[in-house]
């Protein structure tokens, strides 16, 4: 069974790439970008069997930092 | 004074930390890899030295926080024990919750490797001792994720409990309320950006950082 884990920085946090990303758009002239935040996104292959409990410590404990990042987590029953 | 520098694959101030305490304590400290459970006996310092361990994977220290002998540095410090956590050391014990908060990338996005100025903000503590309040030291940074942030809340409560031991002198890498060192609530663990352990000899352009280690010396030994 295929995890997305989607590891994003929380409201109000700043995001210095996200915001050098945002300055690297408008230099390349693409307009109406009102911001952009910068996140990961971490693949699991994991067994069938795995509960949703075991995935949710993993991002409490490793995956994401919870100081100041959220993270959400996605299944993916048949990867392709 | 007894000392062990902890060692992660990618630390690489690991010796120079090594140099400055068997200079101040006589004493050559425990090298300890992180593959160990348990720490030797007797230890008045644990020092957690910068680099990047484990190539700073996923986030700065977030590995190595995890490895087995970050278990016995944990326990070493609710004993009582003294940790100084340096550059990668700081991101390392904020991943491993030893002290609150988080390391971002700098503001400017760019690695900043230079000499700073620090103000000392609290002298009562075992790495602050030999320092005045308000004095105002040079030590070197070099580093790319030394972005301290944590809620208002955590940072009233760090100012207002005297445990920001370091603030920059002047604008450096974006951090909340300029802090550059901080300590644990019992005031044994200090995790700090600048690098005492360049600035120990004249050799290196100043003597700043030793006082650090002469205040240990004093203090817990």
């Amino acid at each position: 069974m295929k995890i997305r884990v989607y590891v994003t920085l929380k409201n109000g946090v700043l995001d210095p790439q996200g915001k050098a990303i945002h300055h690297a758009l408008e230099g390349l002239g693409f307009e109406g970008v009102q911001g952009v935040r910068a996140g990961k996104l971490i693949e699991l292959e994991v067994d069938e069997s795995t509960s949703d409990d075991a995935i949710d410590e993993m991002c409490r404990k490793l995956l994401a930092n919870t100081v100041i990042e959220n993270y959400r987590i996605e299944r993916t029953e048949n990867a392709a | 004074m007894r000392s062990a520098v902890i060692v992660f694959p990618g630390s690489n101030c690991d010796r120079d930390m090594a140099e400055a305490l068997r200079l101040v304590s006589g004493r050559a400290p425990a090298m300890v890899w992180h593959r160990e459970s348990e720490l030797p006996d007797g230890l008045d310092l644990i020092a957690v030295p910068g680099g990047f361990s484990y190539g700073d994977y996923l986030r700065s220290g977030a590995m190595a926080a995890q490895s087995p002998v970050m278990r016995a540095v944990k326990e070493a410090a609710d004993r009582g024990v003294a940790v100084l956590g340096v550059c990668n050391g700081f991101q390392v014990l904020t991943e491993a919750r030893l002290l609150p908060g988080a390391l971002m990338r700098n503001a400017g996005i760019r690695f900043v490797c230079r000499d700073v100025a620090l103000r000392v903000e609290n002298s009562q503590s075992a790495f602050t001792a030999r320092y005045q309040a308000g004095e105002e030291i040079v030590i070197p940074v070099a580093h790319h994720d030394g972005n301290y942030q944590a809620d208002d809340e955590t940072l009233d409560r760090l100012e207002g409990d005297g445990r920001v031991a370091f603030r920059y002198g002047g604008e450096v890498n974006g951090s909340a309320r300029g802090i550059a060192g901080i300590l644990n609530e019992a005031g044994n663990v200090l995790g700090m950006m600048p690098h005492p352990e360049r600035m120990v000899e004249a050799a290196h352009g100043g003597e700043d950082g030793l006082r650090l280690f002469e205040g240990l010396l004093e203090t817990v030994s």
